[in-house]
C-alpha cells in the first residue's frame, strides 16, 4: 500500500488557505499568483513545452479564423440555395461534407456558420476587455468610492443569471447578429471587470509599484506601464475561457432559434436542425459535422487558455 | 453566523428587488408594443387606448409597478396574452420539473467529480490524473447543445435505451419519469463533472501540501480518513464557489434540453412565450428564475459557514 | 468509513518494554535521505546515526538548511516516497521502522511515536474543532469509544494548561492564540503516551515569553510519563539546559555530539563555538555586536569537497579542503566531532593535539551555558551539573 507515501509535506501553497474569503471574493482569488516555496521549486523555473496539444489548438482555431474570413473567395455554393436534387446527399466530391434536408451545402452552412460564433464570441471579449478591463486596471489600483460603486455594481450585475436576461431581452429587442454581440458583451463586461480588478489589485502594493509611485510616477504611467503588462496573462487566459463561454451562450441562443434569424446558418442552429426534424434518423451528418467543429473550437480555446495560464501561472481558481 | 447570514439575507432581498424592478421594466421600456400583439398590429387607436385602459398601462410608471408588486405578491404573475392561461399556472408546472432536472444531474456530477477528485489528487501528474484530467477537458468543450444530440442519436435513435422525447409526471409515473429524465440530465451533467472535478483536484493539491495534512498523517490516521475528514472540507470553497457560478450554466442546459426532447419545463415554456412575444409569460418566467438564482447563492453563502467556520467568527 | 482499528485485528505490533534491559528506545543507524530535484539531488541527511534511550532528551542542533528537519522525518518515515531516496536503519522500541509496511508505520505515527509541529497555526487543521483533533487519535489508537475519549481529551487540555478546558475542546483552533494552539498540539502528541515524541522547533513561531512556558510544559510533562524527547531547534539556547544529549548537524551531517556539558564545556568543532557564539547573552554589554556565522550553509547538491564546514571556518587549513574528516572520539567515548584540528579550549590544535600559537580570532575563555534563558528559566530549575560546568558561575543569572 504506497498510500501514504504521496501526500508530501512542502509548504507550497500555505498562504492560500489563509488569505481566502469565499463567496464574494472568488473571482478575485484567480489571479493571485502561486508562490511555491517547495522543496522542488527549482523545478518550477524549467518551463514545460507546450506541447503537440497546444500547437493543434492553434491551428484548429486559426484554420476556422482563416476559412470564415476568406468564405467569399471560397469555391463554395451559396450556404442557403437549396438543391432540391441533392436533398440528404452523402459527402461527396461535388458536396464534401453532404447536403441537409433542403438540399443545402453542410460546408459551405459550417464555414459561413463559423462567422457567427467567431464574431459573437471575440467581439464580445475584446470590446468588454478594452471597457471591462480598462475600469478594472483603474478601479484595482485606485480603489477608493469609484472602486466601490463599480464593485457593488458588478455583483449586482452578476448575480442575474445571464441566460435569463439575455433571452428576456433578446425576446423584446430583436436577434440580429449586431444586437446578440452587445447583448453577449455587456453580459461579459462585469465579469471581465472582476478578474482584471482583482489581478491589478494584487499588484497595487507590489514593491515594484511602490517604487515606482515614490519615483513621482504619475498613475497613469503605473497603471499602463506597470500594472498592466502584468495583468495581461491573466486577462488574456481568463478571455480566452470566457469567448469559449460566449460561444457557448450563442450557441445556445441559436439551438433554441433566439440567435441570428433563419437561414443565416450558425452552428448552433446547424446542430438544432440536425437534431431535431426527423433528422437525426435520416441524415445524422447534419448534426455530426457542426457538433464536431463545435467540440474542436471549444476544446481548443479552452487549451489555449489552460497554456497561458500555466505558463504564466495565474491560479487556476476559477477559470 | 447570524450576523454574516443577516448581511446576506438583506443582500438577497436588495438583489430581489433590483431583479423585480429590471422585470417590470423590460415589458415596460424596451420597444415593444403588447396592444399590437393582442389585438393585431391593424387594429383602431381606440380599441388599442381601451385595452391600454384595462391592462392599467396607461397609470405612470412607478404605479405601475407597485400595483404590479403587489399583485406579485398575491401570486399573481398576470396571465399569457396569448391562451390566457396563468403564468403562476404555467410557473408551477414548469419549475419542478427543471428542479428535478438540476437535481439529478448535480448529484451525478458530486458522485462522479468527488471521488475522482479524491483519487487523483493524491497523486497528481501521474497517469491516472493526467487521463482524468484531459478527459475533464474534453468534457469542458460539450455544452447540452453539443452532448444532448449526441446522446440522443446515440442511446435514444441508435440503441433504444431511452425515450428520444416527452415527459412523463413523476406522480403519474415515478419509473417512467426517472427514465424519460436520465438522458436530458446526463446532456446537462457533463459540463460540472469538468468544472467541479478541476477545482476540487486544484483545491486538493494545495491543501495536500499544508502542514495539518502532515500532522495528520503523523498520528496514525489512514489514508482514506485524511482525504475524507481531513483534507476535503478545507478543499471545497472554490468548488462551492464553482457550483453558484455553474448554476447559471445549468439553467440554460435545462432550456436547452427540453427544448430538445420536448419537456414542458420553464425553458420550453420561455421559448415559445419569446417567439410569440407574449410578454407577461416571459417577465414571470425570467422573474421567478432570477430570484430562484439568487436564492440557490444565498444557500451557498449559508454552505460556506458549514465548510469553515471561520468566515462566520475569524 | 471508519476511524477505529477492527479490535485484535492482524498484524498488531507489540511492543517490547524497551530500555528496561539497558538497550536504547531509538538507534538510527547510517541513515541517508535524498530528494530528487530538477538540478541534481539534494542530500539532505548523509549518514547520521545516533541514539536516544529511554527517557532522554536528545537536541539536534543546527542552521536552517541543515538537514535537521529532514533528519527528524526521515527517522519517523514520514517523507513523501515520490523523488526520495533512503537508506540506513531506524530501530525503535525493538522494532525496525525502515522495514515496516505503511499499515504497521500507522500503528507507531501517534501511539508510540507522536511528533509536535514547528507552527500551530498551520499545523492544526483549521475546519475541525480541536476536541475532535485529539479523540480521532484516542479513537483510533487506544480504541476508546466516544464519550469516553471527549472526557480523555477534557484532561488532556487540562494537562497541558488551558483554562476551561471544557468549553476550549469546542472551539477551533483559530479562536486560540498561538500559544495555546502549540499547548493543543502538545496534547494531541501525548493523546496516547507516546514513548518518544519529536518536537520540530517546537517554539519558533512563538513569542519569547511563551517559548520558555512550551518548553517547561514539554519537559514537566516528559518527566511525569518517562517518555523519551528529541527537541529539533535552530536554538542552541533552548537545548542548552533542557538536553541530556546534543547533536549538532551541519550540511546534513552530525559534526559534533556530546552531552549537553561536556559539549559546551569542552567544544571541538569550530562550526559549534560558531553557533554558540551567535547567542545574544545577556551578559554581554549593551551595543556589542551579535557574532553572526560568515557565508551561507552548502549547496547540497555539490557539497563541498572536503570539510562541508571549510569555507566559512575561520580556522581552515588545506588539509580541510581535501579531504573530509571523520566523525571520532575525544577523550570521554561519549563526545563525538568531526574535525581536523578541534578545538581546545577555544583554540585549534594541529592534529597531534598540540596547542596552535596562532591566537584565535574569537574569546578563548571556555563557553559558559548560554545564560539567554536565564530569565526565562528560574535558577532553581537550572540543572544541578551546571554550577560544576560553569566556571563563570556568576555569569548566569543577573
Amino acid at each position: 500500500m504506497p498510500d501514504d507515501r504521496e501526500l508530501s509535506n512542502t509548504h507550497a501553497g500555505a498562504q492560500l488557505l489563509s488569505d481566502r474569503v469565499p463567496g464574494s471574493a472568488a473571482f478575485d482569488e484567480l489571479v493571485v499568483s502561486r508562490q511555491s516555496e517547495s522543496l522542488a521549486s527549482d523545478d518550477i523555473l524549467v518551463k514545460k513545452p507546450l506541447g503537440f496539444l497546444f500547437w493543434f489548438a492553434l491551428s484548429w482555431v486559426g484554420l476556422v479564423v482563416i476559412l470564415a474570413l476568406i468564405a467569399n473567395l471560397l469555391p463554395l455554393p451559396n450556404p442557403n440555395y437549396q438543391n432540391y436534387s441533392a436533398i440528404n446527399a452523402p459527402p461527396s466530391i461535388h458536396h464534401l461534407l453532404g447536403t441537409d434536408d433542403l438540399g443545402r451545402d453542410l460546408l459551405s452552412r459550417l464555414i459561413f456558420g463559423a462567422r457567427v460564433s467567431l464574431v459573437v464570441g471575440f467581439v464580445s471579449v475584446v470590446v468588454g476587455l478594452l471597457i471591462g478591463g480598462t475600469l478594472g486596471l483603474i478601479s484595482g489600483y485606485k480603489g477608493g468610492r469609484l472602486d466601490s460603486a463599480l464593485n457593488a455594481g458588478s455583483f449586482v450585475l452578476l448575480a442575474f443569471p445571464a441566460i435569463v436576461a439575455v433571452i428576456a431581452i433578446v425576446a423584446f429587442w430583436g436577434h440580429s447578429l449586431f444586437k446578440i454581440t452587445v447583448i453577449l458583451t455587456v453580459a461579459v463586461i462585469p465579469l471581465l471587470y472582476r478578474v482584471v480588478r482583482a489581478s491589478s489589485l494584487s499588484f497595487a502594493n507590489r514593491d515594484f509599484v511602490v517604487a515606482a509611485r515614490t519615483m513621482g510616477a504619475t498613475s497613469g504611467r503605473i497603471v499602463f506601464r506597470e500594472i498592466l503588462p502584468n495583468v495581461i496573462p491573466a486577462a488574456v487566459s481568463f478571455g480566452l475561457i470566457t469567448a469559449a463561454g460566449v460561444i457557448v451562450v450563442e450557441g445556445s441562443l441559436a439551438f433554441l432559434g433566439l440567435s441570428v434569424a433563419l437561414p443565416t446558418p450558425s452552428w448552433g442552429n446547424l446542430i438544432a436542425n440536425g437534431a431535431t426534424n426527423g433528422n437525426l434518423q435520416i441524415n445524422p451528418y447534419i448534426m455530426l459535422w457542426p457538433v464536431l467543429a463545435m467540440f474542436l473550437l471549444l476544446l481548443s480555446i479552452n487549451l489555449i487558455g489552460d497554456r497561458v495560464r500555466q505558463r504564466f501561472d495565474v491560479r487556476e481558481g476559477l477559470l | 453566523m447570524a450576523k454574516y447570514l443577516l448581511r446576506r439575507f438583506i443582500q438577497l432581498v436588495v438583489v430581489s428587488f433590483i431583479i423585480s424592478v429590471l422585470a417590470f421594466l423590460l415589458v415596460h421600456l424596451l420597444p415593444g408594443d403588447p396592444t399590437a400583439v393582442i389585438l393585431g398590429p391593424n387594429d383602431t387607436p381606440q380599441n388599442k387606448a381601451i385595452l391600454l385602459h384595462q391592462l392599467g398601462l396607461n397609470k405612470p410608471l412607478w404605479n405601475q409597478y407597485t400595483i404590479w408588486l403587489t399583485a406579485v405578491f398575491h401570486g399573481n404573475l398576470g396571465q399569457s396574452y396569448l391562451n390566457r392561461e396563468s403564468v403562476t399556472h404555467i410557473l408551477a408546472t414548469g419549475f419542478p420539473i427543471d428542479l428535478e432536472l438540476i437535481i439529478i444531474s448535480q448529484v451525478i456530477a458530486f458522485a462522479v467529480a468527488i471521488p475522482l477528485a479524491l483519487v487523483t489528487s493524491r497523486r497528481p501528474n501521474r497517469p491516472v490524473d493526467n487521463v482524468a484530467t484531459t478527459g475533464t477537458f474534453g468534457m469542458l468543450a460539450l455544452p447540452p447543445f453539443v452532448i444532448a444530440p449526441i446522446l440522443v442519436a446515440v442511446f435514444a435513435v441508435g440503441l433504444h435505451w431511452f425515450p428520444a422525447t416527452g415527459y412523463v409526471p413523476f406522480s403519474q409515473n415515478p419509473a417512467s419519469n426517472i427514465h424519460g429524465m436520465i438522458l436530458p440530465s446526463l446532456a446537462i451533467t457533463a459540463g460540472s463533472i469538468a468544472v467541479y472535478y478541476r477545482l476540487l483536484r486544484s483545491d486538493l493539491i494545495s491543501t495536500l501540501q499544508e502542514d495539518f495534512i502532515t500532522m495528520a498523517r503523523s498520528k496514525g490516521l489512514s489514508s482514506r480518513f485524511i482525504m475524507w475528514r481531513h483534507a476535503f472540507r478545507p478543499s471545497t470553497f472554490s468548488l462551492l464557489a464553482g457550483a453558484g457560478v455553474n448554476i447559471g450554466a445549468l439553467i440554460a442546459g435545462t432550456f436547452i434540453v427540453e427544448y430538445l426532447f420536448a419537456i414542458n419545463g420553464l425553458g420550453y415554456s420561455l421559448v415559445a412565450a419569446v417567439n410569440q412575444r407574449d410578454y407577461l409569460v416571459v417577465q414571470g418566467i425570467s422573474l421567478v428564475v432570477a430570484i430562484a438564482y439568487v436564492v440557490i447563492q444565498f444557500f451557498i453563502d449559508f454552505l460556506f459557514t458549514v465548510v469553515d467556520p471561520r468566515v462566520t467568527r475569524g | 468509513m471508519r476511524l477505529r482499528r477492527s479490535k485484535g485485528g492482524r498484524g498488531k505490533l507489540e511492543f517490547a518494554d524497551a530500555g528496561v534491559n539497558g538497550e536504547p528506545l531509538l538507534v538510527v543507524e547510517d541513515l541517508h535521505t535524498s530528494f530528487r530535484t530538477g538540478r541534481g539531488t539534494v542530500h539532505a541527511v548523509d549518514g547520521v546515526s545516533l541514539t536516544v534511550g529511554r527517557g532522554q532528551t536528545l537536541g539536534i542542533v543546527g542552521e536552517s538548511g541543515s538537514g535537521k528537519t529532514v533528519l527528524a522525518r526521515s527517522i519517523m518515515g514520514l517523507l513523501p516516497a515520490q523523488d526520495v531516496i533512503k537508506s540506513g536503519t531506524v530501530h525503535f522500541a525493538g522494532h525496525e521502522l525502515t522495514a515496516m509496511t505503511p499499515e504497521e508505520l500507522r500503528q507507531v505515527w501517534g501511539a508510540e511515536l507522536s511528533m509536535i509541529f514547528q507552527d500551530p497555526m498551520t499545523a492544526l487543521n483549521p475546519v475541525k474543532r480541536i476536541g475532535r483533533q485529539i479523540t480521532e487519535t484516542l479513537r483510533l489508537h487506544l480504541n476508546m469509544d466516544r464519550s469516553e475519549a471527549d472526557a480523555t481529551a477534557v484532561e488532556l487540555l487540562r494537562s497541558v494548561g488551558i483554562p476551561s478546558p471544557e468549553v476550549r475542546v469546542r472551539w477551533y483552533p483559530f479562536q486560540l492564540s498561538g500559544g495555546m494552539r502549540q499547548r493543543v498540539m502538545i496534547a494531541i502528541a501525548l493523546a496516547c503516551a507516546p514513548r518518544l515524541v519529536m518536537a520540530d522547533e517546537p517554539t519558533t513561531g512563538l513569542d519569547v515569553t511563551v517559548q520558555a512556558q512550551i518548553l517547561d510544559l514539554l519537559r514537566e510533562l516528559q518527566r511525569e510519563r518517562h517518555m523519551a524527547v528529541i527537541l529539533v531547534t535552530h536554538d542552541l539556547g533552548v537545548v542548552a539546559t533542557r538536553a541530556d544529549d546534543i547533536v549538532v548537524m551541519y550540511a546534513g551531517r552530525i559534526v559534533e555530539q556530546a552531552p549537553a556539558h561536556t559539549l559546551f564545556n569542552d567544544t571541538h568543532m569550530p562550526y559549534t563555538r560558531a553557533l554558540m557564539d551567535s547567542i545574544p547573552r545577556l551578559a554581554d554589554p549593551s551595543g556589542m555586536r551579535l557574532h553572526a556565522i560568515a557565508g551561507r550553509p552548502p549547496d547540497l547538491i555539490h557539497p563541498p569537497k572536503g570539510c562541508r564546514f571549510s569555507p566559512r571556518c575561520p580556522y581552515v587549513r588545506d588539509k580541510c579542503r581535501e579531504s573530509e574528516p571523520p566523525l571520532r572520539t575525544a577523550g570521554s567515548r561519549d563526545h563525538l566531532f568531526a574535525c581536523w584540528f578541534p578545538l581546545v579550549n577555544g583554540v585549534p590544535t594541529a592534529p597531534s593535539g598540540r596547542v596552535e600559537a596562532r591566537p584565535a580570532p574569537v574569546s578563548p575563555a571556555p563557553r559558559p551555558v548560554p545564560d539567554s534563558f536565564a530569565d526565562a528559566v528560574p535558577p532553581d530549575r537550572a540543572p544541578p551539573g551546571d554550577a560544576a560546568v560553569n566556571p563563570e558561575a556568576g555569569v548566569q543569572s543577573p
